[in-house]
């Protein structure tokens, strides 16, 4: 389609450079001099050789400033790489047939040589585990040790998020327990039961977190004590011709709550509490699905930022080890070669085309932070005057920080970054359903659109519907009263928020109402199971 | 591709590291499988009636020789959805962004996709799954076979299990007085001799006890006699033996029944000139299927091959299905060699005897009678199920029984059963049939 000269300004000055798919990487210069021999050459590595290159990291990241927990490194096979990435690369994990889903689709997609494996995935965990998979060749070992054992690490460890929202030294004994938990349901109440639940709370999931409270620190040891006094609650005070007047936990009675009601955000922490007919086993899976799915909210909310300090860490640890001469150019061009398929974003019309690449993104973001700091040109001083010139460890450091994806674009998605990856923003309105309509793309008046609109686009409003509990348990009806604020006109699915609906009502086992609201709070639409 | 480790090379990795406690690298190749197996399991519990009826129609499709392999199987995709709420596309007005601009300026704009399939940056595959077409995925040869025989059930299952057709089998049962050697408990023994210690000593205190008290009334001699009887039991009190015959205990073992765990099948065909290629092909078919559902159920399966014209002879599987003969049929002989092969090889009641008969029905009136009889009076008592398979001519004119299948008519029992089989299609459903786990009667 021909651009038409709508704005003639602009169409003097095409800001065309050339476009990159892939962020520009400096290729080694053959011949440099070298200060040591190579640590090891050729494809073939022994768990000594990976040793020896992870003290060379080592030695480079604590040169570079980079703080991490300490690393454990697990060799595993292909095999167990594909049960690692069904559990959400967890190592211990309740049992779930989407977990056997995840698993079968993985396999199938892997035997029939359609999809490669994952072959990083790092933990959370204090110390950090790193995955090394068998048939790795050693450039992408190494690769992944400095990619997973010290970008990742390093991002978890420094990144306010996962400070604040995750224990990284609780979750494994966590999930221990959540398995034998689960698994001791099933033995008492029927794996149907257990399944019925943990599906429900599997769809409600994203609607399990508190998003601005930080969550109490995950003991098992509590766990356990507050999961059998719950238990023994329920017990002691059992009596058949009661019973109806204590299923509701000690939650204060409707008619109170009802009239200082504050909406709440975490849908499946108000079920767990407040739903009238939950068996106490039954709050406890609710409340495990909750933790598990808090402990993943600041993955959430930091791909492109973690992903990004990641990429941009071993290719910059990587080099470091280039120009120290312990790797030689073989090594360097082979790892190269996977550095550029991770990180390449394919353009909008392109048929490989699958949203925006968060490896690329951050990974030219980050990368960029360094050039402003190193060779600051006119526009950047202009844009990033504090940046310009600055120590580029401390500007990454502060980056990894303080910052999740929508904060990091839109404090340091630059007009170099922007240009090079030729960013446009579209507008898709109900005006015209048949187009959208381009608004702004890579130049001088279009910039901080561009940025703004795409550090939005990472806010999980925009692609997470929000809903709230607004008002529950004030009649004898016992309705459970959802809400979801209309922001632009966006309703929601209806097929999508009918099946969510009915999800909510086997926990809530009363009525359920999801209504939509705009801004005057008018009620546009109510969807009812 | 790297795999095996040097030693040397281990070795030397474990200098200490250069930050202490900073590195561990744990080799986890040699864990056992864990938490996919169980996955796996609960994903195929749950679409079991969908997975099955894949695994049935893949089974159609499939030569039967290959049936006991995993396979591909693909089931739709509905129910697989794990559904999460979502924007109407066609409402409101939203900006995004994307990459690789190549022409536009603001102001252009650009037809917008269809089918709603376009994402911006929210990484978001519209729909997931939602109303896709179908979920592929690989079963396994395990659980391809255990969804295949999900509901058939082994013919008299139950009698074996209330131990009427059983055999028995001596087991650890107590203790005994009397035993081979080999069987002596020497814990068991030593602590029946301090038992027995004990209950001594203490009938020899009270006797003691009891002399002293009568030493006080007692005078001159006969406070002598008390004193040297209340001596001689103070000796036998100290010198009790440590062990005695009484104290022996063994291990006793005692016969109990337990079900009969060997199984053989016996095929018997005919490999008449009537019996074509056709014929044998659907016989062969029913005998992979049984061998394979039996092997299932015992583990391991003796097969013994009988093929007859007018003479019976016992040949190995190539020739069975392979060697063509020619000659008129008498199915007695056959019957007659399959009794003296049960009889010498696989008699006693720890055998379960299985016979699958094949054959297109030709036979003289007498012969058929003989062999009905045969069947119901010798045969019958022996085996755990006999199955009878007829094979009609395909020249369908005459659609009349075949003169076996009316001969067969004489025969009652629960153990005997017969179908008759046209066609590739009918051997899974005869099979299922003949094999359908039976409602409690």
């Amino acid at each position: 389609m021909a651009a038409t000269d709508s704005d003639s300004d602009s169409a003097k000055q095409r800001p065309w450079p050339k476009l990159l798919t892939k962020p520009t990487v400096p290729m080694p210069r053959p011949g440099l001099v070298r200060r040591a021999e190579p640590i090891a050459t050729g494809t073939e590595w022994t768990l000594g050789t990976l040793e020896k290159f992870d003290r060379a990291i080592a030695a480079h990241a604590a040169k570079l400033g980079l703080d991490t927990y300490p690393i454990q490194y697990e060799l595993i096979t292909a095999n167990q790489m594909l049960d690692l990435c069904s559990t959400v690369g967890m190592p211990i994990h309740y049992a779930h047939w989407s977990f056997g889903k995840q698993l079968l689709s993985q396999e199938h997609g892997y035997r029939k040589g359609m999809t490669g494996l994952a072959y990083e995935i790092v933990i959370n965990t204090n110390p950090a585990i790193a995955y090394l998979m068998e048939t790795n060749t050693l450039a992408l070992q190494v690769l992944v040790m400095a990619h997973a054992g010290y970008g990742h690490n390093a991002f978890f460890k420094s990144n306010y998020l996962f400070r604040q929202f995750t224990q990284a030294d609780a979750i494994l004994d966590y999930l221990q327990f959540a398995r034998s938990f689960v698994q001791e349901c099933e033995e008492q109440h029927g794996w149907r039961e257990v399944e019925a639940i943990l599906d429900c709370c599997h769809a409600l999931a994203p609607y399990g977190v508190d998003r601005y409270r930080r969550p109490a620190r995950l003991s098992v040891k509590r766990e356990r004590a507050r999961l059998n006094e719950r238990l023994r609650f329920a017990e002691r005070h059992y009596n058949p011709n009661f019973a109806h007047l204590h299923l509701n936990d000690g939650a204060g009675s409707g008619t109170e709550a009802a009239t200082t009601f504050d909406p709440q955000e975490n849908l499946l922490y108000f079920i767990e509490k407040h739903a009238p007919k939950l068996h106490a086993w039954q709050r406890e899976l609710v409340r495990i699905v909750r933790k598990v799915s808090q402990y993943f909210y600041p993955q959430r909310l930091t791909k492109v930022a973690n992903e990004g300090a990641a990429t941009f860490w071993h290719y910059t640890l990587l080099n470091e080890l280039y120009d120290a001469g312990e790797v030689d150019d073989g090594f360097m061009l082979e790892w190269l070669s996977n550095h550029g398929d991770v990180v390449a974003q394919p353009a909008f019309d392109s048929r490989s085309f699958n949203g925006m690449n968060p490896y690329a993104l951050g990974f030219s973001i980050f990368r960029d932070i360094r050039r402003i700091c190193e060779e600051p040109t006119d526009e950047d001083r202009q844009w990033f005057p504090s940046l310009a010139g600055s120590s580029w460890q401390e500007a990454i450091q502060f980056a990894m920080s303080n910052f999740k994806d929508d904060s990091l674009i839109e404090q340091y998605l630059s007009p170099k970054v922007m240009r090079d990856m030729r960013l446009f923003m579209m507008h898709d309105g109900e005006e015209d359903r048949e187009h959208y309509l381009v608004r702004a793309i890579h130049n001088e008046a279009g910039y901080t659109k561009v940025r703004q609109t795409l550090a939005a686009q990472y806010r999980s409003e925009a692609y997470l519907p929000t809903i709230v509990v607004a008002r529950a348990n004030d009649d004898a009806e016992r309705a459970l009263l959802l809400q979801h604020r209309v922001e632009n006109g966006r309703m929601l699915e209806t097929h999508s928020a009918e099946t969510i609906l009915g999800y909510i009502k086997q926990l809530w086992k009363f009525d359920v109402v999801l209504e939509e609201v705009d801004g005057e709070g008018r009620r546009l639409k109510i969807h009812r199971t | 591709m790297p795999t095996v480790k040097d030693e040397s090379d281990a070795r030397g990795g474990a200098q200490p590291p250069v930050t202490a406690g900073l590195l561990r690298i744990v080799d986890r190749r040699g864990d056992p499988p864990g938490r996919g197996a169980v996955n796996r399991e609960r994903f195929i519990r749950r679409f079991k009636d969908d997975i099955k009826r894949a695994a049935d129609e893949e089974f159609g499709k499939r030569s039967i020789t290959d049936v006991g392999r995993g396979g591909r199987i693909s089931i739709p995709g509905r129910g697989l959805a794990e559904p999460r709420l979502r924007h109407d596309e066609e409402t409101g007005s939203r900006d995004f962004i994307l990459p690789g601009n190549r022409e536009y300026l603001p102001g252009d704009s650009i037809s917008r996709p269809r089918g709603g399939g376009e994402s911006g940056a929210d990484g978001e595959e519209a729909g997931s799954g939602e109303g896709s077409d179908s979920f592929a995925f690989v079963l396994s040869r395990e659980e391809f076979l255990s969804l295949f025989f999900d509901d058939l059930e082994l013919p008299n299952l139950e009698r074996t299990r209330f131990g009427e057709m059983s055999m028995e089998r001596m087991r650890r049962g107590g203790y005994s007085r009397e035993g081979l050697p080999s069987n002596l408990l020497p814990s068991m023994t030593v602590r029946m001799g301090i038992a027995r210690r004990i209950a001594l000593r203490g009938a020899i205190a009270e006797n003691i006890e009891e002399l002293e008290r009568e030493i006080e009334d007692a005078e001159g001699q006969e406070q002598a006699a008390l004193l040297e009887e209340i001596e001689r039991l103070r000796a036998r009190r100290e010198a009790l033996p440590f062990l005695e015959d009484v104290d022996r205990r063994y291990r006793a073992r005692v016969p109990t029944a337990a079900p009969a765990t060997r199984a053989v099948m016996l095929c018997l065909m005919d490999v008449s000139g009537s019996m074509d290629e056709r014929k044998k092909d659907l016989a062969k078919r029913f005998f992979a299927l049984l061998y394979l559902f039996l092997e299932r159920k015992y583990g391991h399966v003796e097969v013994v091959f009988v093929r007859h014209t007018e003479t019976a002879e016992e040949v190995d599987e190539e020739r069975f299905f392979n060697d063509p003969q020619t000659g008129g049929t008498l199915v007695y002989p056959a019957l007659e060699l399959a009794l003296r092969i049960i009889r010498t090889r696989f008699a006693g009641p720890d055998w379960n005897v299985y016979i699958a008969q094949a054959s297109d029905g030709d036979c003289t009136t007498e012969d058929g009678h003989k062999s009905a009889a045969f069947v119901s009076q010798e045969l019958l008592p022996l085996v755990r199920y006999f199955a009878y398979i007829d094979i009609p001519s395909s020249s369908g004119w005459f659609n009349r029984a075949s003169d076996l299948w009316q001969s067969y008519d004489a025969i009652e029992g629960p153990a005997f059963a017969r179908r008759a089989v046209h066609d590739r299609s009918d051997i899974w459903p005869v099979f299922r049939e003949l094999f359908a786990r039976k409602q409690a009667a």
